[in-house]
């Protein structure tokens, strides 16, 4: 065997193959994500953008609990068809004070990234309580315990103080003000107004 | 992207695949210290490693893709600020505003770039734009009877209006009947035009704290017999006397602010419609509680020209007959 075969050295040693297949793969990671943190297309919100009031982040926050991600996607992509159905392609600076993100990837409902300011809060009850009653041909299962469970606003200022230290640009007063802002609302009332709020900036 | 991000990802990139155009032709060699085709000494179980070369169709596979790579990123955008030879994209980048992306759609238009969204758009307008502009230029009247134009109506109605006035669009509580020719906003072919471009926003007060719960029990007899209903005259003529709070938006007779002119969209509380369900325990409610009903703005999600035509199918649902047009 000749020792002009240098591969033959990878193939034996373990650690070193693990090594350079971490090397190689970072290549792909240091193209492809390195640039999105520092770039003012995927850092910077779109104009006139404000971070969710202290009740539609709890309403985010029930959307996250009751799974509403793993049917509903947030990302209208920039196809002919889902910009006619749902408004304007999502642009990255919808999202960027979204800690995480909730672009979804399933779609059993419809795409919710422009769902704000489209129906009544009356109409998001009736459906949230029962969808059936508004749209019979829907399986989307009804969330009635949302009217009867009601904030108590313990975390709220917490959860806002952890996004202010994400860089979402929320003042001291705004903190100061939060638990009063939930309390006593119900669940309801807060994802209601969580998805009247959404990409409501392009529209 | 500033141009140390994007000489960033093309100092990583190439590299990359002149590395792998290097690995191709160092494996094309041989560095075993065995013949091709000989035996290499590995045994197991029997079976023998031969030194073998590449097999020639997995070789012009790699050549091809590194092939195809190199075309890739020079026709298309890839590499940094590189936006290809092609001037192909998806869509157009780095959108802050609605008015930031319109004026993308024409910049990428004047410069010829070649914006797949917007090219996608541009060819549907070319086959269905002239339809719903021939449309637009004619009369709601008109339309209302044309076939082809309720044929198009019904769809759009299905799509966005059917979720609150149902498929039959003969509404469900809370939202309005559109078969009934009872208006509150108005059912002229102007003013159904302007509910759908502009939405409405309806505002009844919650009446509670002024009128305590015997209050609200007698103004709820009074506008049940504003109806014709069978109610206690004594708690009618109580809550008849307080009826100046209703009058404003009502009006003193509470036929609802349409048969005054008036753009509150304050039904007419004399015809035994109710929005809200016609008991005396959901006038109640409504009393207590205040309505706070809603129609969203339909101008930036179709457009004026599908507005007009749904115009028209909203009209024809509440005059079935053309003959309803000449009265």
């Amino acid at each position: 065997m000749s020792n002009k075969n240098h591969h033959d050295k990878i193939e034996r040693s373990v650690g070193l193959l693990a090594i350079l297949s971490i090397v190689a793969i970072s290549f792909g990671t240091l193209v492809l994500i390195t640039p999105l943190f520092f770039m003012d297309e995927t850092t910077q919100p779109v104009d006139g953008m404000q971070p969710y009031t202290a009740l539609q982040l709890e309403g985010r926050d029930i959307y996250i609990r009751e799974g509403c991600v793993g049917c509903h996607s947030q990302m209208i992509r920039p196809f002919r068809a889902e910009v006619e159905r749902y408004g304007h392609y999502s642009v990255a600076g919808e999202s960027v004070w979204d800690y995480p993100f909730l672009w979804g990837s399933k779609r059993t409902g419809p795409d919710l990234a422009r769902v704000g300011q489209r129906y009544s809060d009356d109409w998001h009850y009736a459906h949230l309580m029962d969808p059936r009653s508004v749209v019979p041909q829907s399986n989307m299962p009804g969330y009635p315990w949302l009217d009867k469970n009601v904030l108590d606003g313990k975390h709220t200022a917490k959860k806002m103080t952890v996004l202010q230290g994400y860089g979402v640009p929320y003042s001291d007063e705004d903190i100061a003000a939060a638990s009063a802002a939930v309390q006593g609302k119900t669940e309801m009332q807060a994802l209601i107004a969580y998805l009247q709020s959404l990409g409501t900036h392009l529209k | 992207m500033s141009s140390f991000w994007s000489a960033w990802i093309i100092v990583l990139t190439l590299p990359v695949l002149i590395g792998c155009a290097v690995l191709l032709k160092w494996n094309l060699t041989n560095h075993v210290g065995v013949p091709e085709d000989q035996v290499t000494g590995h045994e197991v179980d029997g079976i023998e490693e031969i030194n073998n070369p590449l097999p020639r169709w997995w070789t012009y596979m790699f050549v091809l893709t590194l092939v195809w790579s190199v075309y890739y990123l020079a026709a298309y955008p890839g590499l940094g600020n590189w936006q290809g030879f092609l001037g192909w994209t998806s869509s157009n980048q780095g959108i802050k505003s609605l008015q930031e992306s319109q004026a993308a759609v024409e910049t990428a238009k004047a410069e010829g770039l070649n914006v797949e969204l917007d090219r996608e758009i541009f060819r549907a307008n070319e086959v269905y734009g002239p339809v719903f502009q021939q449309f637009a230029q004619r009369d709601v009247l008109d339309l209302a009877y044309d076939d082809a134009a309720i044929k198009i109506g019904q769809r759009l109605f299905l799509q966005n209006c059917a979720l609150c006035h149902g498929s039959d669009a003969r509404g469900q509580h809370g939202f309005p009947n559109l078969t009934d020719n009872d208006w509150l906003y108005g059912g002229t072919p102007d003013k159904i035009k302007e509910t759908l471009l502009y939405g409405r926003k309806a505002a009844m007060p919650a009446w509670f704290d002024a009128l305590g719960e015997q209050g609200i029990k007698e103004m709820t007899a009074y506008v049940l017999s504003l109806s014709g209903r069978t109610v206690n005259d004594r708690e009618a003529e109580a809550g008849k006397a307080k009826f100046a709070l209703c009058a404003a938006c009502h009006g003193a007779d509470g036929k609802g602010s349409l048969a005054h002119n008036l753009p509150f969209g304050a039904p007419n509380l004399t015809d035994n419609i109710w929005l809200y369900g016609a008991s005396a325990g959901a006038v109640q409610e409504t009393l207590t509680k205040g309505r706070y009903g809603q129609m969203p703005a339909f101008k930036q999600t179709l457009g004026e020209d599908k507005v007009h035509i749904l115009t028209a199918y909203v009209y024809r649902l509440a005059h079935p007959e053309p003959i309803a047009v000449a009265k």
